[in-house]
């Protein structure tokens, strides 16, 4: 077992049991943060596909991670409402099944970055950064203004979606929900990074000419593996609805890329674990910080500035060495 | 609407350009020469401001102000390089990303820290108050003339070093072939300390210029580095010349979708509708044209084409 | 003979004093302090704060967090408190889609909310919840005052501007319901935009006799420097938001003559104002904005609740919070049905006085003002 294997087991143990203990010692709090990591790791394995081992810098996978929470919040409302979603061609209910609403919102972010992603490859480089940016402030600056759904005020579901057979409010039974699909697309990532698309995706980063010259095309490529990172994304988003009962246009800004980025460049770009070591250390960090002084930021960007200055590799880079995936 | 109208908005349109001009210049001489992704680059922006409001404030005196805007954001831009940028030129773009990420943090919440939660007071200095009467009635803000004035000297001030001086050659040199400059015997860890020190001094004076007739606040310059950032990708980074004609283009873009759109809507539409749809799509007009340049022209309208 | 005296006064104040040392009661304050917005958060907590100080109740302690103005950070935290700090009242919250966010959340796990700031319309109607009280306006309210207000000044054509989200489109509707002039032109600005020279060339050009416009924090700033330097002289007003103290210091002389409503105002004349506007300057050294008095009224409703019930029984402490007995620096203060206030709205100017650039009340724009969503409530 490599060194990295051991950190990764002793990661997901460690995001298991804190929850776990704290579930014993009544903070239900801490499970809320628990939860709130496994998504956003989520998140960042969706990012890592597309950043880490395609070398796609995406500065728009907010605009997944809202495409995923609005489906969910506004599938739920219109249930909640009584209210058809479509009257035309024909009827479509909302609905509160999180067995419905994953599929759904796993459709409606593949087919948006299938749009996205034809578009945004026809460039590269620091370019695709900012494409990619554009076209999340664009759905950003839409779900603002577009007043069906709440507009800026976003929308609220009051309750968390149903499971089968499972009661979803209970903050450990949410958690474990979440903590199962993590390690459902962890391993998915596994797979696929060792599949023959994975080598497909890691030849069209490191050296497209050959790829093109055994007959792939780099496009096909890298737009399957942008379309794959968008729907976990998006997933990560519909969960985040349930977690806050909540959706807001806040989950297309520009800061939620760069959050998700963030997690997965402090954790470790092109890790299997970065992900969930990043957003595990940032959300800790947040709120450990948040007590000690109203300026706690500026203690947050100092240590985010030691780390990524000294502790090249990322977090799992840091305990584990190594160059990773990259 | 009046041609008087019309002609009124372009102008707006353009000075609005030559405002992102200030702030992209430096944005993309540092992407351009270094390589690097300087998200911080808004937080510089600030610096000036600040730097501005407080001189001012403190000798009454508003031009002091300007010259403490170019000098303390020279002087930050310095020291963020020297401590930090320089262990990052050989980093891939994420870890940039990360940097100058953290750099924003400190420097939005150091500056609270130092000059408190409120917004700062910072106005227009007597001799550049008023409006003036241009040719065919417009009435128009002198200061935003001015502003204009100075955009356009900052311009034909960068051509010119870039065009015409030794320092403008190694620029030219480093941007093309990084090696080569080294082996030239050009002290390179100064040249990149000098860009990047002028990078923010611009950064700075577009703070100053623009926060006396905005709001001298933490976190004003976030929202202008996307915009920058739109204009230099438009423009095709590292191009000067990209920087000025895509400012023109957002500033024009933005402007005039701003006063057109909605009238346009209300065409075709109740009213109500029309303001709501047409304040929504001129929100998202500079976005969307970026993604159409870009689509047509991946590297920018005056990006290199390797 | 001295001493018997005190003595029998001293247990007095013991029996009248009695109730005060009731039952414990938790805060959890969730409010903006950390970025650009946080001088509003900043200002209730301080005006709250000192509302609780003087009122020398130990017994209600407070925990305050930084939401970061973010909707999501504004719901962990409100189920943080909840959860791990057992809070039993929640408040500090400065926008609408914040509220929006947090008090459904709030009021379904049986814990009360009360707002500082910031009223949107559908909390006020359909959403409305018997533990939702909210102690500053309904974001409605101070706009259908100035547009009665404007109509009985005779100006009869109006130029609308705020930015394009639900809190300024109830701001704008509000204006209009009151409003019976015309209306020359009504546009929604990006949020957060900073240049308003396209605006204000269509203000110049569209003959309108005010332009009333509602643009919060560095927006307002922006458009009020930008305008006087304009050359236009139309005569300008807004919501006291737009024009509030916590603003004026950075547009200073620009924004001199502007009118502006206002359910608060530092020269209102009544005992509770003068001693918060005194203490609060002599604690924090500047002067209070609408969002301290806010802040401070929260506390003193608080207070006067927690000195009448038990906060865990949440009926009676419920028509404690109703009954509104406390001495607001607003003066009159009572809640409608909806939990929402039934308050004064002045109309207010901004001058100098000496270096200071500072509201005065000019007039009255409506008495006894409440809002239109009270009939869709149903509690």
């Amino acid at each position: 077992m490599t060194r990295e294997t051991t950190v990764n087991i002793a990661l997901a143990i460690a995001l298991l049991a804190v929850p776990i203990g704290a579930q014993f010692a009544d903070h239900p709090f801490i499970i809320t943060l628990s939860t709130k990591v496994a998504i956003f790791a989520i998140a960042g394995v969706g990012l890592n596909i597309a950043l880490g081992y395609g070398g796609l810098i995406s500065f728009g996978h907010a605009a997944f991670f809202g495409l995923g929470g609005y489906a969910a919040g506004i599938l739920a409302s219109q249930a909640l409402n009584y209210e058809p979603l479509v009257t035309w061609p024909f009827e479509i209910q909302g609905t509160t099944q999180m067995l419905i609403i994953w599929p759904v919102a796993l459709c409606i972010c593949g087919a948006a970055a299938l749009v996205i992603g034809a578009m945004s490859l026809r460039t590269g480089g620091v370019y695709f950064i900012m494409i990619t940016l554009a076209f999340a402030q664009m759905i950003y600056y839409f779900a603002i203004s577009w007043p069906a759904y709440g507009g800026e005020d976003g929308l609220s579901i009051y309750v968390r979606s149903k499971f089968p057979g499972l009661n979803t409010l209970d903050p450990i039974t949410f958690f474990a929900i979440c903590f199962a699909l993590l390690i459902a697309v962890l391993g998915f990532s596994v797979l696929l990074t060792h599949s023959r698309f994975g080598l497909a995706l890691s030849a069209a980063r490191q050296n497209p000419q050959r790829l093109t010259s055994v007959g792939v095309r780099p496009f096909q490529v890298q737009l399957t593996a942008f379309v794959i990172s968008g729907m976990i994304t998006g997933l990560a988003g519909a969960l985040y609805a349930d977690l806050n009962r909540f959706v807001s246009p806040a989950m297309f800004s520009w800061h939620t890329s760069g959050e998700i980025m963030i997690f997965v460049i402090l954790g470790g770009v092109g890790r299997l674990f970065g992900p969930l070591a990043g957003a595990a250390l940032f959300i800790l960090l947040e709120h450990l910080l948040g007590g000690i002084t109203e300026f706690w930021q500026f203690l947050l960007g100092m240590l985010l500035l030691l780390i990524v200055l000294f502790a090249r590799g990322g977090l799992i880079g840091l305990l584990a060495g190594g160059r990773g995936n990259v | 609407m009046s041609t008087i109208l019309l002609f009124e908005q372009i102008l707006n349109g353009l000075q609005f350009g030559i405002m992102l001009f200030l702030m992209a210049a430096g944005l993309t001489l540092v992407f351009g020469v270094m390589g690097l992704i300087n998200l911080a680059h808004g937080s510089l922006y600030m610096v000036g401001a600040f730097a501005c409001a407080a001189v001012a404030a403190a000798t009454g005196s508003f031009w002091l102000g300007v010259a403490a805007s170019l000098a303390a954001a020279a002087a930050a831009g310095a020291v963020i390089e020297v401590a930090v940028i320089r262990r990052l030129y050989g980093r891939d773009h994420l870890d940039q990303v990360l940097a100058t990420f953290a750099l924003i943090l400190v420097f939005s919440e150091g500056t609270r820290w130092i000059f408190g939660s409120f917004p700062l007071y910072l106005n227009v200095p007597a001799s550049l108050s008023g409006a003036v009467i241009l040719p065919g009635g417009v009435a128009y803000p002198t200061y935003r003339l001015a502003i204009i004035v100075v955009g356009i000297i900052v311009a034909a001030g960068l051509f010119a070093l870039i065009g015409k001086t030794r320092i403008g050659v190694q620029i030219r040199a480093g941007e093309a072939d990084r090696e080569m400059i080294a082996a030239l015997g050009i002290d390179i860890a100064r040249l990149y300390t000098f860009v990047f020190a002028l990078g923010a001094a611009l950064a700075g004076l577009a703070g100053a210029l623009v926060g006396t007739i905005q709001s001298v606040q933490v976190g004003m310059g976030e929202p202008v580095l996307i915009l920058a950032f739109v204009v230099i990708v438009i423009g095709g980074i590292g191009s000067i010349k990209g920087a000025l004609v895509g400012a023109i283009l957002v500033g024009l873009t933005d402007t005039l979708g701003r006063f057109l759109l909605p009238s346009l809507f209300a065409t075709m539409m109740s009213e109500s509708d029309a303001t709501s749809i047409g304040s929504a799509l001129a929100s998202m007009s500079i976005y969307i044209l970026m993604a159409l340049v870009l689509i047509f022209r991946p590297r920018g309208l005056f990006g290199a084409t390797n | 003979m001295n001493s018997i005296k005190t003595a029998i006064a001293a247990l007095a104040a013991l029996v009248i004093a009695s109730p005060l040392q009731a039952e414990p009661v938790k805060v959890g304050m969730i409010t903006t302090l950390s970025g650009g917005g946080a001088g509003l958060g900043i200002d209730v907590r301080d005006g709250f704060m000192l509302a609780l100080k003087q009122s020398g109740n130990n017994d209600i302690t407070v925990v305050i967090e930084d939401d970061q103005r973010k909707p999501d950070v504004a719901v962990q935290l409100a189920d943080k408190m909840i959860q791990s700090d057992k809070v039993d009242v929640l408040t500090g919250i400065i926008w609408s889609n914040l509220a929006m966010a947090v008090v459904p959340a709030v009021t379904q796990q049986g814990k009360f909310y009360l707002s500082p700031n910031a009223g949107p319309s559908a909390l006020a109607g359909k959403g409305c919840h018997p533990n939702y009280f909210n102690v500053s306006w309904q974001n409605d309210a101070m706009n259908e005052a100035a547009g009665k207000y404007v109509s009985e000044q005779g100006v009869g054509k109006v130029f609308l501007m705020a930015p394009n989200y639900p809190a300024g489109k109830d701001m704008m509707n509000g204006f209009k319901r009151f409003y019976k002039g015309e209306v020359v032109e009504e546009i929604y600005t990006k949020l957060g935009q900073t240049d308003y020279a396209a605006e204000i060339a269509q203000m110049r050009s569209s003959g309108a006799d005010m332009i009333y416009y509602f643009l919060p924090g560095g927006m307002g700033i922006s458009f009020m420097k930008q305008y006087a330097g304009s050359g236009v002289t139309v005569p300008v007003m807004g919501p006291s938001f737009s024009l509030s103290q916590d603003v004026l210091g950075a547009i200073g002389d620009a924004a001199i003559g502007a009118k502006n409503t206002s359910h608060w105002s530092k020269d209102i004349d009544n005992e509770a104002n003068k001693k918060f506007v005194e203490t609060f300057q002599a604690e924090y050294g500047r002067l209070p904005s609408i969002y301290a008095s806010q802040g401070y009224d929260t506390a003193l409703l608080l207070v006067s609740a927690a000195a009448k019930a038990d906060v865990k029984d949440a009926d009676a402490f419920r028509a404690a919070l109703k009954e509104a007995d406390f001495a607001s620096t607003r003066g009159k203060f009572k809640f409608g049905p909806n939990n929402h206030p039934i308050q004064d709205v002045f109309v207010r100017e901004v001058v100098k006085e000496g270096d200071v650039v500072t509201n005065k009340i000019i007039g009255v724009a409506a008495t006894d003002h409440t809002d239109v969503y009270a009939a869709e409530c149903k509690m």
